[in-house]
């Protein structure tokens, strides 16, 4: 996918006045944060249980070379073909490559950000192979002229149901319709045909089990069911971190990951799959691949932003985030936004291709609190910024700037004298009112809040007079 | 070098991988794969009647309409009730597992096979079922093809009282023991399939199932 973050600022700015958007952004907001609060509630050990997740990843990722090597001998024991994947171009050629082998022309595919990373759509599509989304927010984007996802878990959480309604109505060439079951039912109908006559399932995978060599996969349409079960092949795309180590650990982690996500205690379905059909069973794909991505994930292992490779993608911190509510997914600019996405878009899309995302935070660490893995997400994003700033990617005003101010600060008596002079020329631009609209000299700060007005005398000078006073009353 | 070498090459390189702490991590590595530690997980009244109502509670909490019959034996009588009362037609495709009971003398007409689009009711055992959250875990095999619980509007599955367990760990543990090694297909099933895509209101009947129907047998 193409990587649009060097222009937060500007998206940002459009989604802020995009009054369509932040309807629907504020319609969203309440209800993912009410509904893990909800479901958290029966779970008697929260904490316990976050603990016993954070152990289980750092056990995976502090031996990923072990666990992988270990994982891909299981999974080939049970039949299946283990791929490897530097990069997106890489995963391309290869999910074509097999689509190509076994006289593929479409594809069903159930939600994989891994294929929105590589762009695998668009590569399909170059290669005559037509692919399909069929989670129902991924199919609406998708006929929307492959609009990118706007959020992890709820890809379409952008659009309204007028939105989808009119939209329907278009591509369908049905009558418009105005009730989400009747839309809904309108979707199922529609792919039900591909899931039928599709050659070819692509899946991702939530997590891949060492013990066994199996997929596992979290859905609740079914459509994940659907393209893991009705076509001769199966393609399982997925990121090199996502092995864990028992099915033991998967109940666990199981615990977390749909309360985290959608407030459910478990999600509709939950599939295990191990291998390939046997000749006298009456479904399942005779072929499975899996397709190991690294897309850099293998330069993370080690180092500064070691503990990010524990993310099992549930998007509470995004639904938790008081920048992502206001500014909604698209204005981070690639696949993974909120604070999950400033981590990951610097690490995996290149740190001077996304420059704003890890500022683009308060470091109020909600994210923090509610991350089911534990993750330091506001240490991350500050980290991100010092790296930043040893890279020098940050601008020149801004380097000149700080290094001034260090060297006034550096000089007691320069400095009082330079916030004194600051404190009542501000004074004197505010005049009779208690605060400035448009701050001349820096626009930024002024543009959408106003500034306070200082009261004309610094915090040095009242306690100095304070001091005095003091005094002469001793 | 192949792309399979320079991924766990880097991994290794960050890790500074070496003999010695490559037989630590081995060990670790082993040790997790015996003992196959558990979380902590929600206490839980585990007497068959309290496995059971919760079982019950949770189901209905996910949308599944659940019965309760005393005898496998009645298990198609209570199915037809079902189909009337909901108008559906008593017709329906079975898992081939469920070939021992008298469906005709109940009036449904059951094919005991793998299912097809045109199936609207679809008919599963299930392999046990998970008290903790109301679910079905289903092992697919040549008796159990995975479609039934799928491609159907209506699933209805026979639930036998003595096969709630408590946790999702229990379940691998019975797995372990009665299959030995994982079938292709383990799907755990809570309720109907659904999606919350547009506007986050949940609509049942994604793609999968409009409704679930639980019979269970007291045994």
């Amino acid at each position: 996918m193409e990587i649009k973050s060097m222009r937060f600022k500007a998206n940002a700015a459009g989604s802020l006045a995009n009054v369509v958007l932040q309807g629907n952004l504020k319609n969203a907001k309440g209800k993912f944060v009410t509904k893990r609060a909800e479901a958290l509630k029966d779970l008697d050990d929260f904490e316990g249980t976050r603990d016993a997740a954070v152990a289980i990843r750092n056990k995976v990722i502090d031996n990923l070379d072990l666990w992988l090597e270990r994982f891909e001998q299981k999974a080939q024991e049970t039949g299946a073909t283990v791929m490897w994947a530097k990069d997106g171009a890489e995963v391309c050629r290869l999910v074509t490559e097999i689509a190509r082998k076994h006289g593929v022309t479409k594809v069903t595919k159930s939600k994989s950000m891994l294929s929105e990373e590589a762009g695998l759509n668009q590569a399909l599509e170059a290669a005559g192979i037509q692919p399909v989304e069929t989670d129902l927010g991924e199919y609406i984007l998708q006929v929307d002229n492959n609009e990118p996802p706007s959020h992890i878990i709820a890809p379409a959480v952008h659009k309204s149901l007028d939105d989808v309604a009119d939209l329907f109505h278009k591509v369908h060439g049905t009558p418009r319709k105005t009730e989400i079951p009747a839309l809904t039912r309108e979707a199922r109908e529609v792919l039900r045909g591909h899931f039928l006559s599709a050659e070819m399932g692509l899946s991702g995978g939530n997590f891949l089990v060492a013990e066994t060599g199996s997929v596992a996969l979290v859905t609740n349409e079914g459509n994940g069911r659907m393209v893991t079960t009705m076509p001769k092949v199966h393609v399982v795309i997925t990121g090199i971190e996502k092995v864990i180590p028992t099915l033991e650990d998967l109940s666990t982690l199981m615990r977390l990951l749909p309360r985290s996500a959608t407030g459910q205690s478990i999600s509709n379905y939950f599939s295990i799959l191990t291998g390939v059909k046997k000749p006298e069973e009456h479904d399942g794909p005779e072929h499975l691949y899996f397709v190991l991505v690294d897309s850099g994930r293998a330069d993370v292992v080690g180092g500064d932003f070691h503990a990010m490779l524990r993310c099992i993608r549930c998007g509470a911190c995004m639904n938790h985030c008081p920048v992502y509510q206001t500014i909604g997914g698209h204005a981070y600019g690639w696949v993974y936004p909120g604070p999950m996405g400033s981590v990951l878009t610097p690490l995996y899309a290149g740190m001077e291709n996304s420059i704003d995302l890890p500022h683009a935070a308060t470091l109020c660490n909600q994210c923090g609190v509610v991350c089911p893995v534990g993750i330091p997400l506001p240490d991350l994003l500050r980290r991100l910024r010092e790296k930043q700033t040893e890279r020098g990617l940050r601008p020149l005003k801004e380097r000149i700037g700080l290094r001034l101010w260090a060297w006034v600060a550096q000089r007691p008596k320069l400095y009082a004298l330079g916030a004194s002079l600051g404190a009542r020329y501000l004074k004197w631009l505010a005049g009779d009112a208690d605060r400035i609209r448009l701050l001349s000299t820096a626009p930024e700060w002024s543009l959408g809040r106003d500034f306070p007005a200082p009261q004309g005398k610094t915090f040095r000078e009242l306690y100095a007079a304070r001091q005095k006073i003091n005094k002469e009353a001793a | 070098m192949s792309s399979r070498e320079d991924i766990l090459g880097r991994v290794r390189a960050g890790l500074q991988r070496n003999a010695g702490n490559a037989a630590v991590g081995r060990e670790v590595m082993a040790a997790a794969l015996s003992s196959r530690s558990q979380g902590p997980k929600p206490a839980m009244d585990t007497a068959p009647q309290a496995l059971l109502e919760r079982f019950r509670v949770k189901s209905e909490a996910q949308s599944s309409t659940v019965d309760i019959v005393v005898a496998e034996a009645e298990v198609p009588t209570a199915i037809a009730r079902y189909l009337t009362a909901m108008k559906l037609p008593k017709a329906a495709v079975a898992q081939p597992a469920l070939a021992a009971l008298d469906w005709a003398g109940a009036g449904l007409a059951v094919e005991l096979r793998g299912a097809r689009d045109a199936d609207l009711v679809g008919i599963t055992g299930c392999f046990c079922a998970v008290a903790e959250t109301g679910t079905l875990m289903m092992c697919s095999s040549p008796a159990t093809p995975a479609a039934v619980s799928l491609l159907p509007e209506t699933h209805i599955a026979v639930v036998h009282a003595s096969r709630i367990l408590p946790y999702m760990e229990d379940a691998w543990n019975l797995a372990r023991a009665e299959l030995g090694s994982l079938p292709r297909a383990v799907n755990f099933i809570s309720g109907p399939s659904r999606t919350g895509d547009i506007e986050q209101t949940i609509v049942l009947g994604a793609h999968g199932p409009y409704r679930v129907h639980l019979v269970i047998v007291e045994d």
